[in-house]
């Protein structure tokens, strides 16, 4: 019996110092797990704070990046070179176009934009080019619909005239109807309002200078590119604009000049008062991969003098269709007809049949290739091919 | 008579000039895009960290590199919201999408700098990328139509609609 208890006493005993072993051990893990929950703490406040540097970090070099002192100024350009090779001609290489753009946003609602252009690559005495500067503007935003510009800038008329980057059309040289009749690129100085009443509807007005034709009556010639320019007889432009449905995009420009010869200060004889009148009109039409873009210029010039040589009409049109088959590769064919000399009974209107293909090695960089074959008037045919760029 | 128009013109433009309205071409801010989105409470931006080979991707989209370190985006369960930036010509033209299910639920140019291309913030043209997903190749699985004078703010659109979708995949995939 003595035995027993005594047997029992010494379990009892062990339980009670095992059980406060174990109590001692789980105090102790408390203690640890307890430690760990505030080192875990600090390591999720370090990292919260470390998120916290890092997009500050992040943010400051975004601000940095913005506000460099040209974060408002832009420079842009555009480039071509051609090859053309014609049966009746002398093959030719040519860096046509060397452009260079310049832009500064002076606040929210008044921008400046220039367009500075070298063409045929070398201008001189006695060299082929030419150094132009085709766009100089101040361009104020008025209200939310209504904007203006003031300064040198280009005619709202045609599809090229505004938009004439190579990446942009198709043909490794502009078409000769909007070269020839509008006649672009045509530039002028004076002032001009943008309105869109609603939206895809786009109303422009502009008062700027004029051409100033010789006694060929050669429209193109005409351009005086705003180099002490006479300016006794202003042109008055107005183009209604409707883009309200994707891919489409109709057009139509108006221009009255008071007197294109400028007085007659060409002329060793005085002349008529030869008022003349541009009628414009274009669409485009894009429909999934396939494109068409048709349009049509007349001048009508009154005054004996153009009409003695068959210049007091002059007009163009043309046709063209395109296909793109992949985002590298557009192929187009145009037919285009333009006559200097509409007024006159004889046939002298140019008939222009071309196919080509337009190759993106990005979307900015263009490789062109096209075939033309030239009829009526003239009589020739020859192939471009050609490489231009923007960015 | 042609002088004196030339100059009611002139004096027309300088009139209309103190007359300037600021904040041309902010139709929606973007906290009020965000807020439209969702149909309950706003989630909490979160930030999305680009790496290296995330950025190459990228530039494939935008067809020009692409500097920021990390996008910023909206989530609540199997939708996201994008606010993204994408040059036209010369400024960047803000827009917002919303994507549902993988698909773009809503599309709106938010702010336009630029004086020309504004077309792409008009309805006609931000529908077509409504249902757009996105093709194997970051193709959009339906055509957008162009807006001829516009060209390079259709561009930048249709980029941002790419890039809106491919985050949002990249986003779902790696949370899976």
């Amino acid at each position: 019996m003595m035995k027993k208890t005594l047997i029992a006493s010494v379990l009892v005993g062990l339980f009670a110092s095992n059980a406060a072993l174990a109590n001692q051990e789980t105090d102790e893990l408390r203690q640890v797990i307890t430690e760990q929950q505030k080192a875990l703490a600090l390591l999720e406040k370090r990292l919260d704070e470390t998120d916290q540097k890092l997009n500050a970090a992040a943010d400051q070099i975004d601000v940095n990046t913005n506000s460099s002192v040209f974060a408002n100024t832009t420079i842009g350009g555009y480039g071509e070179l051609h090859y053309n090779n014609y049966e009746d001609k002398d093959a030719k290489v040519d860096f046509h176009r060397f452009v260079l753009f310049f832009g500064h946003e002076f606040s929210d609602t008044v921008r400046f934009f220039s367009e500075f252009e070298l063409e045929h690559s070398i201008a001189g005495e006695g060299k082929s080019g030419e150094v132009e500067l085709e766009q100089a503007y101040v361009e104020i935003d008025i209200n939310q619909g209504l904007s203006s510009k003031i300064g040198l800038f280009l005619i709202p008329v045609g599809i090229i005239n505004e938009t004439h980057e190579p990446p942009t059309f198709y043909g490794v040289e502009r078409n000769g109807v909007e070269k020839n009749i509008i006649p672009a690129t045509w530039w002028e100085a004076g002032v001009a309002f943008n309105y869109k009443p609603t939206g895809g509807v786009s109303i422009d007005g502009a008062v700027t200078s004029g051409l100033e034709v010789g006694d060929d009556f050669n429209i193109r010639n005409g351009r005086q590119k705003v180099a002490k320019a006479t300016a006794e007889n202003l042109a008055y432009t107005g183009r209604v604009k409707y883009t309200a449905v994707a891919g489409l995009e109709l057009a139509a420009t108006l221009q009255y000049q008071t007197d294109i010869t400028q007085g007659g200060v060409n002329f060793t004889a005085p002349i008529d008062t030869a008022d003349a009148t541009l009628l414009e009109a274009h669409a485009i039409y894009q429909v999934n991969n396939f494109t068409v873009r048709a349009l049509y210029a007349r001048w009508d010039i009154s005054g004996d003098e153009a009409k003695a040589l068959g210049r007091d009409e002059q007009t163009g049109w043309y046709v063209e269709p395109s296909y793109k088959f992949t985002e590298k590769v557009g192929v187009f064919a145009r037919y285009a007809e333009y006559d200097n000399n509409a007024g006159n009974s004889a046939s002298t209107a140019v008939e222009s049949t071309s196919i080509g293909v337009n190759y993106y090695l990005h979307e900015n960089v263009v490789l062109k290739a096209d075939f033309e074959n030239l009829g009526g008037a003239s009589d020739s045919s020859g192939f471009n091919v050609g490489f231009g760029y923007q960015f | 008579m042609n002088k004196c128009l030339s100059l009611s013109v002139f004096v027309l433009v300088i009139f209309f000039s103190h007359m300037c309205i600021a904040a041309k071409g902010v139709y929606q801010t973007p906290a009020a895009f965000i807020s439209h989105s969702f149909v309950d409470v706003t989630p909490q931006a979160k930030v999305l960290w680009l790496t290296k080979e995330d950025k190459a991707v990228i530039a494939k989209i935008l067809q020009h590199k692409f500097n920021r370190m990390r996008i910023r985006y909206w989530q609540a369960g199997n939708e996201t919201v994008w606010v993204l930036n994408e040059i036209g010509k010369e400024k960047p033209i803000t827009i917002g999408v919303h994507i549902k299910n993988n698909h773009i639920d809503h599309f709106k140019v938010l702010t336009f700098r630029e004086s020309r291309g504004d077309e792409v913030r008009h309805e006609f043209f931000s529908q077509q990328f409504i249902n757009a997903t996105l093709n194997d190749d970051s193709r959009l699985s339906q055509n957008v139509d162009g807006i001829t004078g516009a060209t390079l703010s259709v561009r930048a659109s249709t980029k941002v609609a790419r890039l809106a979708l491919w985050l949002n995949a990249k986003l779902t995939n790696s949370s899976l």
